[in-house]
């Protein structure tokens, strides 16, 4: 099986590594290529493939993501305020701590599944939020955020003999400041070896249980198969993705704010994994690319904007024009992502991905008729896995009925 | 498991290769094409073009989003002045100055905008846009203490120049405080020394305060700057009470208000919180009510106008304080006033002042120095000494990058003539009254280095 996918899974990776690294030259016609946006796309696509791990590959939709994302940038900015300013050690104590997070908050919320576990995650994140906001305050220093301070200890740096002298100090990779596209490649190259690793997941014996458990988890438990521990597992990695993210976030900007754990935070990356496709390995990718580029460059256009870009048009016309198009930017920008995710949520369930194999006419396209049903299938390599399947599922006389 | 449906054919692996070169070629090209800005610029963004580009950061959307219209129209307006359109503003009033209404230094000016969503990641994502993007020479804006604070520090780091808007928290000029970073709006502990004497001659000596606030940097430093006027009068501080920000509901926290004994209420709230947290205690009673033989009362250290027009009838006789107010007669208020409300039809709020008159002074200090570069223009603003900007003589602190002017201690009109016409003015509090010692904060400026980007 895996000698099968394997060079199409090179490839897609090597597509995906050489994309993202000329990324800012594939987005400059578009006037996505500066720094703070690329490294965005980067770390919410982090974000978006750990997400896809639990919600794409095993059904269960949790609500409260951006709880591990917080947690991952409070934990790398004290990193920063106690240990040193290099990015490593911060990201190694933020991907831990989410992970111990993660296993608290799956332990209980994995009992229950379906809406439920929605709505356990939720509050748990929303609980989290609350903590950092108002009652953790000398920790999270609450609505203000917590910030790198000149006069922090920093005892590796101290230990090290690193002298930041009179400077406020930044955030580097031994030696290399991670701000600007220094910072941008970083978080691209992290990004491409999260993918690389979601692709051996969702290749693996492993990805093939968490798929079963979407599937029928009910007959897994019937067979003798105890779920549970897979689904721990998928829950961890998937909150250490977040804490990644997160601990990214805070190392291209040393700040972490209480409201990256609010529920929209939450919301936002369930949208960015179903607007590219859930259970597609790029999808995500693409899903949190789109969004951050609406949050950030359509919020941003005004009406002298909309002018110039319209300048072509009779003067009367163009007035109407402009007042029809600034409802759907600036503040509206809301409106447009919203009438987008219907688009896609109508008419193609299966999200962007779906679109784009439909588009490519890839052949054997599974009809999606809703969003738990994803295509589980990518533009290359997955078809192999779903050809061998749809082998030995053929054999059984039914189908799996699907489990809501 | 042994077949080979996908079997690579000779065409994919041709059409990969021919992909992977193309791109592996444009990877290598890649560094080229974005260190074109690396060189020959002394200065984070300098201006090369016939134009100069200034950053709008103002909350859009979220709690704030009415602070942050009216401050995006006294943007635009100023911008429109600068460039010598309209009747000029407050060009004319201002003493003394170098502006000639033909733009900054002879360029025209530019603006982009942007939505802080008054959260502190999307702030400074706004305004990493505005810098990396669009070459944003300055920023501006904020319309809660916590946005600006970060906003300023990412200038800092960044080096170019941010004027704060509305800003109220001691820290944004305290331990906060950025050598980049320029605030002209006045301060939680200017409202307490402004708002003592009055509400001594108003309540007297011995009363019981009880305060309710609004958990984050402003409320806290309000809290603890009105703590200090009050108990200096000789008033005992029952307790401090912290509320969340945005809470709608504020009857839980305002029942035990009435059985502690206090006789004085401070809402050191903002926005729709005060508008939220004073209705519900007028719906209280509260203010029929007697307490230790003297009448209850309400003090809202921090007034808007746009907050008064939303708590309605509530606020009659409320003692506050202001940085400005629309009414004032002098001839830079009564300039701006005419200029906006020809613009939009409706006179400015406090904000579009501040606002307003940050970007006047800014620009006004690229031309004193004679240069964009941020050093000079930093020498420029520090320690300027100005006047005819509606707040009277007005001194830019060197020590804290604080503007020292007279603070406008405001009450509820009793009897409103128009929807505008809310706040009276109790009295203009002069500027030796509210002067500070800066050390009192601590914090430092840091450097004023220029830095390229």
């Amino acid at each position: 099986m895996f000698g099968i996918s394997k060079i199409n899974d090179i490839m897609l990776l090597v597509a995906f590594a050489a994309i993202i690294l000329a990324g800012p030259i594939i987005l400059e016609p578009i006037g996505a290529s500066y720094p703070d946006l690329l490294q965005k796309f980067a770390i919410f696509g982090i974000f978006a493939i750990g997400f896809n791990i639990l919600f794409g590959l095993t059904g269960y939709l949790s609500f409260g993501h951006a709880a591990f994302l917080g947690v991952g940038s409070y934990a790398a900015v004290w990193s920063f305020k106690l240990l040193s300013m290099n990015a490593i050690p911060a990201i190694a104590i933020a991907v831990v701590l989410s992970g111990l997070f993660a296993l608290a908050i799956g332990y209980v919320s994995l009992r229950r599944a379906g809406i439920y576990f929605s709505i356990l995650t939720l509050a748990f994140a929303q609980m989290s939020y609350n903590l950092a906001y108002s009652v953790l305050t000398p920790i999270t220093n609450g609505e203000t955020g917590l910030r790198v301070l000149r006069t922090d200890p920093r005892y590796l740096d101290v230990m090290f003999g690193a002298d930041v002298g009179a400077a406020q100090p930044t955030t580097n990779f031994f030696g290399i400041e991670m701000t600007g596209w220094p910072g941008f490649y970083f978080c691209g190259i992290v990004l491409i070896a999260a993918f690389a690793f979601s692709i051996v997941i969702f290749r693996s014996p492993f990805g093939m249980t968490l798929r079963a458990i979407k599937s029928n988890q009910n007959r897994m438990g019937y067979t003798g198969f105890n779920s549970r521990p897979y689904l721990m597992s998928a829950f961890i990695i998937s909150g250490m993705y977040a804490g990644l993210a997160g601990s990214l976030l805070a190392v291209t900007d040393p700040l972490a704010g209480a409201e990256r754990m609010q529920w929209t935070a939450s919301g936002e990356v369930v949208l960015m994994t179903i607007l590219g496709g859930a259970g597609t390995l790029l999808g995500p990718v693409l899903g949190a690319g789109i969004i951050k580029y609406f949050e950030n460059i359509f919020s941003a256009f005004n009406e002298s904007v909309l002018n110039s870009l319209f300048e072509f048009m009779p003067e009367d016309v163009r007035h109407v024009v402009v007042e029809v198009a600034g409802l759907f930017v600036g503040d509206g920008w809301h409106l447009t992502l919203g009438v987008l995710f219907m688009i896609v949520v109508i008419f193609l369930p299966g999200g962007l991905m779906e679109g784009a194999m439909r588009v490519l006419r890839i052949k054997h396209s599974p009809k999606v008729t809703n969003i738990g049903k994803s295509p589980q299938r990518d533009i290359v390599g997955e078809g192999a896995i779903e050809e061998n399947l749809d082998d030995r599922v053929r054999t059984a006389p039914a189908r799996s009925k699907p489990t809501g | 498991m042994s077949e080979f449906p996908h079997k690579p054919t000779r065409r994919t692996v041709l059409k990969t290769g021919v992909a992977g070169v193309a791109a592996g070629a444009a990877t290598v090209a890649a560094p080229m094409f974005f260190m074109r800005n690396a060189w020959a610029q002394e200065f984070c963004n300098m201006p090369t073009g016939g134009s100069v580009t200034l950053g709008f950061n103002v909350p859009q959307t979220g709690a704030y989003a009415d602070e942050g219209a009216d401050e995006l129209r006294a943007y635009q307006l100023a911008v429109k002045h600068l460039n010598g359109e309209g009747d000029g503003g407050m060009i004319n009033t201002m003493k003394p100055t170098m502006l000639k209404g033909n733009g900054v230094l002879g360029k025209k000016v530019e603006f982009v905008t942007g939505d802080t969503q008054t959260k502190s990641d999307a702030a400074r994502a706004s305004a990493k846009r505005m810098i990396e993007k669009d070459g944003a020479i300055m920023i501006t804006g904020g319309s809660s203490s916590g946005v600006a604070i970060a906003v300023q520090s990412l200038c800092q780091d960044t080096g170019v120049i941010f004027m704060a808007g509305l800003t109220h928290s001691n820290d944004t000029t305290g331990k906060d405080k950025r050598r980049y970073g320029f605030r002209h709006f006045f301060n939680a502990y200017m409202s307490g020394l402004a708002l003592g004497p009055v509400l001594e001659s108003a309540m007297g000596k011995d009363r019981r305060a009880y305060h309710l606030t609004a958990d984050y940097t402003w409320g806290w430093t309000q809290e603890e700057s009105i703590k200090n006027t009050t108990e200096g009068l000789g008033w005992e501080t029952v307790e401090a009470v912290r509320t969340p920000l945005g809470a709608g509901d504020f009857s839980q926290y305002l029942t035990p208000v009435l059985n502690s004994g206090a006789d004085v209420l401070i809402l050191n709230h903002y926005g729709k919180d005060m508008v939220n947290s004073l209705t519900q205690a007028v719906q209280f009673g509260m203010r029929d009510k007697q307490v230790n033989g003297k009448q209850f009362e309400v003090v809202v250290p921090l007034y808007s106008r746009l907050m008064a027009q939303g708590a309605g009838e509530n606020i009659k006789g409320i003692l506050g304080t202001t940085n400005w107010h629309w009414s004032l007669q002098d001839d830079g208020s009564k300039a701006f006033v005419k200029s906006f409300g020809q613009e939009y039809g409706f006179p400015p709020s406090q904000a579009a002042q501040t606002c307003y008159t940050q970007t006047l002074l800014y620009a006004n200090a690229c031309e004193t120095a004679g240069t964009f570069a941020p050093p000079a223009v930093i020498g420029a603003l520090e320690g300027f000494e100005f006047d005819g900007m509606g707040n009277g003589q007005t001194l830019y602190r060197a020590a804290d990058h604080q503007c020292f002017k007279k603070v406008l201690v405001v009450a509820g009109n009793e009897n409103p003539t128009s929807q505008f016409d809310l706040l009276q003015v109790v009295e203009e509090v002069p500027r030796e009254q509210v002067t500070y010692n800066p050390s009192i904060f601590g914090g430092e400026l840091g450097s004023a280095d220029a830095k390229a980007c």
